[in-house]
């Protein structure tokens, strides 16, 4: 019987194994996304077509302040991932609950600064360049919002079963997607607001 | 309310096209009709649609390369016919007809033929070569499959409601673009691509997962069959190729829905990038189709000239070089763009290179033959056929890789020529093979040898009647995707060329003729034994068709060849002392249903339905996460239930050994 039991669990493992692996192929697909968003962005940067530039539109302190919201929401994802380990389902729910908040702030402040390019007549329609810089960042954004649904999904079991086994390797794949969005971050940090100010 | 669908898509601008949705829709009622006749929906469903089982999926994925085959030849032929008639005429199609005629032949070939073939096979065999009961991810498997019939789907409809694309298989901007292309016919093809293509890339996930993690013990990668490893290869260049091809897409989509300017002629557009974005997964792709057909070869071979595969560890090394350096060459297929002669050079001479290994597989096969007892089985007669055909590609390949022979060539009848002439023998024979291979595997009986030589010889001397004719109006200069010409000189090719197509055409003939007979007399040719050609790999040591769980007790692998070498240590038919509960995944109709969202969601996109496309994006989500959150997906074939099914097969394994002695 014990046997039997523990044949099963060690197959449940694998599985789990098995999915995080998964995950990491598709985020290594993920990054491939990223690099030719980059490339393209690089190649059309000057492509201004008289429009405005990174110069005049780009607001640093915005910027600043996503990249603060967006790497110590990482951070508190990392306290999550910690407290999953001595199974204290309370932290795990206030980490997860802190980094909801933070993201949420960053798409907040993502979305009022593209509105408030829209509104100046410097939308995606208006250069290659905005096209590239919207569809980057976008999508940047936009992976970010699945990152915070997920948030709200998962926290949903966390709080009903508690951190089973499957419910932590869910969390543990979350938290490869949440840090792999920081990284993407700090690349549009450097390739885009950064040149594109100085 | 429906966007911009109206009476006017119904394709009453021609006879034939009319004529296309008339038999596009009449099939599919036959179909309907019979299956009710059958009273099979039921049978349909449970068994096959919701399955999760790698089998079921595959053969589903290759019945779906086969339909489209046909389709695609359709085109090819009324191409060819049309190219036979059109001097100084307009032959018998409009312009913007033949021009969504030769778009969707290579879109659904690339897309809907060749993907599927390659991927249900991989799916029917690897898990059994490797070991194991089933892929890594069973649901994520059937998303796959249904998401790629979407995509198969919106080609389809685009016969009957509206029209296809007119930009070719590649849809280069700017003429794809919404300013020289406002119509829907583009957005079918970016649609059905970016739908399938998602279905591509998960497909690839799962089976590096696969065959990374599971399998049977004992089997180090270096003891893996050469299909395996060309499947591993293949699946790293789908998972990472792929996403190129769904970035080139999805901005083009951007530019035709939002009116923005990543390939736009004005407004500081970069036509250029496009056809770099879609040649970083276009050039992977080819070998993506190409490296499973070497490895169904390198099985091939081995067992019908009943040698060790020679050269073995070279062959893998091969493979994985020619993986590498597949996404070191896309520029190739734009010398004429206007890059520096530096850049030019620089991806001539990494296009030469990738011959090298290639080079290194002809000859491990023609060694492998060298000496051996060879049985001139069909799907060695598709291998023969292909070393000789494909080495001829090949030197023409070398040959376009020069940058300023390529400058004289591009865009003509010459390249055609020369891509046909890769992918028809290095794709499709290698396919084809495969399927006549493992076909006793997979369904229990044989398939006719008669009527599947038959065919190899209408379809190889049918490739060489159609495509060298080509070779040789490249040279005369003649431009691919010619609607009419006023050169005489040219027409004598081109009927050879058409005649050629009729005698593919006879070939196809004579494959359905082969799986009728096949049929007909399965009794006959029943393979009890499960090992039909004296197999070397794991996928011969279970019973043919296999049960749903593969092996009953997961096989112990000690040699490159484990069932050979199980053969000849005499263990291969053992009973095993007991049983164990197996655990199986349990079917889903969730991938299914996943694959009507996801092709209602692409039709609405086409047509600019709104509502239509939010109510299925919605559909889909909430689908995802009640599967995602689900953790009771599988169900247990107890002890007592294997032991039955073995039962029955030792029965018939003893009652067959008994005849034969």
């Amino acid at each position: 019987m014990s046997a039997a039991v523990t044949a099963h669990e060690s197959e449940a493992a694998e599985t789990h194994e098995q999915r995080a692996l998964g995950f990491w192929l598709y985020l290594m697909g993920d990054a491939v996304i990223f690099a030719l968003l980059f490339a393209t962005y690089v190649t059309m940067v000057n492509n201004t077509d008289g429009g405005p530039g990174g110069k005049s539109l780009f607001n640093l302190s915005n910027a600043a302040i996503e990249t603060a919201l967006l790497l110590v929401s990482s951070t508190t994802f990392g306290f999550a991932s910690l407290c999953t380990k001595t199974g204290n389902r309370t932290a795990v729910l206030f980490w997860l609950l802190v980094t909801f908040v933070l993201g949420a702030g960053f798409v907040f402040l993502e979305l009022r600064e593209f509105a408030g390019m829209i509104k100046a007549g410097a939308g995606p329609d208006r250069s290659g360049f905005l096209s590239a810089f919207f569809t980057l960042v976008g999508t940047h954004g936009l992976h970010v919002s699945v990152g915070l649904t997920w948030i709200l999904i998962l926290s949903g079991p966390v709080m009903m079963t508690g951190l089973s086994v499957p419910v932590t390797s869910r969390l543990f794949r979350l938290g490869l997607f949440w840090h792999f969005l920081d990284i993407a971050w700090v690349g549009i940090f450097s390739i885009v607001y950064l040149p594109g100010l100085l | 309310m429906f966007g911009r669908l109206t009476l006017e898509a119904l394709p009453l601008y021609s006879a034939i096209a009319a004529g296309g949705a008339a038999v596009t829709i009449g099939g599919a009622l036959l179909v309907a009709i019979a299956i009710t006749w059958l009273g099979a929906w039921r049978y349909l469903w449970t068994d096959w649609l919701t399955s999760v089982d790698h089998k079921r999926i595959g053969i589903m994925y290759i019945v779906l390369a086969l339909i489209m085959l046909l389709r695609g030849f359709v085109d090819a032929i009324m191409m060819r016919a049309q190219q036979a008639m059109a001097l100084n005429s307009g032959g018998y199609l409009p312009p913007e007809h033949f021009d969504q005629i030769f778009s969707s032949h290579g879109t659904i070939m690339i897309f809907f033929m060749a993907m599927p073939f390659m991927t249900g096979l991989i799916n029917i065999i690897v898990p059994l070569q490797i070991g194991t009961r089933d892929v890594a991810f069973p649901f994520l498997n059937s998303l796959s499959l249904w998401l790629t019939a979407a995509g198969a789907g919106l080609v389809m409809v685009s016969l009957v409601i509206g029209k296809f694309s007119t930009a070719g298989w590649t849809g280069y901007p700017p003429y794809s673009g919404a300013e020289a292309n406002p119509g829907v016919g583009v957005d079918y093809w970016i649609w059905a691509i970016l739908i399938s293509g998602v279905g591509s890339t998960l497909s690839g996930i799962n089976f590096i997962v696969t065959i990374l993690k599971r399998r049977a013990p004992g089997m180090t990668l270096m003891r893996m069959t050469p299909f395996t490893w060309t499947a591993l290869c293949a699946s790293v260049l789908m998972a990472f190729a792929f996403p190129a091809l769904t970035v080139a897409c999805g901005l083009l989509a951007l530019d035709r829905l939002f009116g923005m300017h990543f390939f736009t002629n004005a407004h500081g557009g970069n036509m250029m990038n496009y056809p770099n974005l879609f040649w970083i997964w276009g050039h992977p792709e080819v070998y993506i189709l190409i490296l499973p057909a070497f490895g169904v070869f390198s099985e091939v071979v081995a067992t019908f000239s009943k040698k060790r595969l020679f050269g073995y560890e070279s062959l893998v090394y091969a493979t994985a070089a020619i993986a590498i350096l597949s996404f070191t060459v896309w520029l190739h297929h734009f010398f004429t763009m206007g890059s520096s002669a530096n850049v030019n050079a620089f991806f001539g001479i990494t296009t030469m290179i990738i011959a090298v290994p290639t080079g290194v597989k002809v000859f491990n096969w023609l060694l492998t033959m060298y000496r051996g007892r060879i049985d001139f089985h069909p799907s060695m007669m598709w291998t023969i056929g292909f070393m000789i055909t494909f080495v001829i590609g090949g030197m023409t390949g070398v040959l376009l890789a020069i940058p300023p022979a390529d400058f004289l060539m591009h865009n003509t009848t010459f390249l055609v020529a020369h891509f046909h002439n890769m992918i028809i023998p290095g794709v499709l024979f290698g396919y084809l093979a495969g399927y006549m291979y493992w076909f006793p595997k997979v369904f229990g009986f044989e398939l006719d040898r008669k009527w599947g030589l038959a065919s190899f010889w209408c379809w190889l001397i049918g490739f060489y009647l159609a495509f060298m004719p080509l070779y040789i109006l490249g040279f005369k200069g003649m431009p691919r995707r010619m609607e009419q010409y006023n050169d005489p000189s040219w027409q004598p090719y081109l009927m050879v060329a058409a005649f050629g197509a009729f005698v593919v055409l006879l070939g196809i003939a004579c494959m359905v003729m082969q799986l009728y007979v096949s049929v007909r007399d399965r009794r006959k040719t029943a393979d009890i034994t499960g090992d039909p050609w004296e197999g070397r790999t794991l996928e011969w040591a279970t019973s043919s068709p296999p049960p749903a769980y593969n092996f009953a007790i997961l096989p112990e692998v000690r040699d490159r060849e484990p069932f050979l070498d199980m053969k000849e240590r005499g263990v291969a038919y053992q009973r095993p002392a007991a049983y164990e509960n197996i655990h199986m995944p349990r079917n889903s109709m969730v991938g299914v249903a996943m694959g009507a969202f996801a092709f209602a969601l692409g039709f609405a996109m086409i047509w600019h339905i709104w509502w239509l496309v939010a109510a299925c994006g919605l559909a889909m989500w909430i689908a995802m996460i009640a599967r995602s959150s689900d953790d009771d997906s599988e169900f247990m074939v107890t002890a007592a239930e294997v032991k039955q099914t073995e039962d029955a097969r030792y029965r018939a394994l003893a009652t067959r050994t008994g005849s034969r002695k």
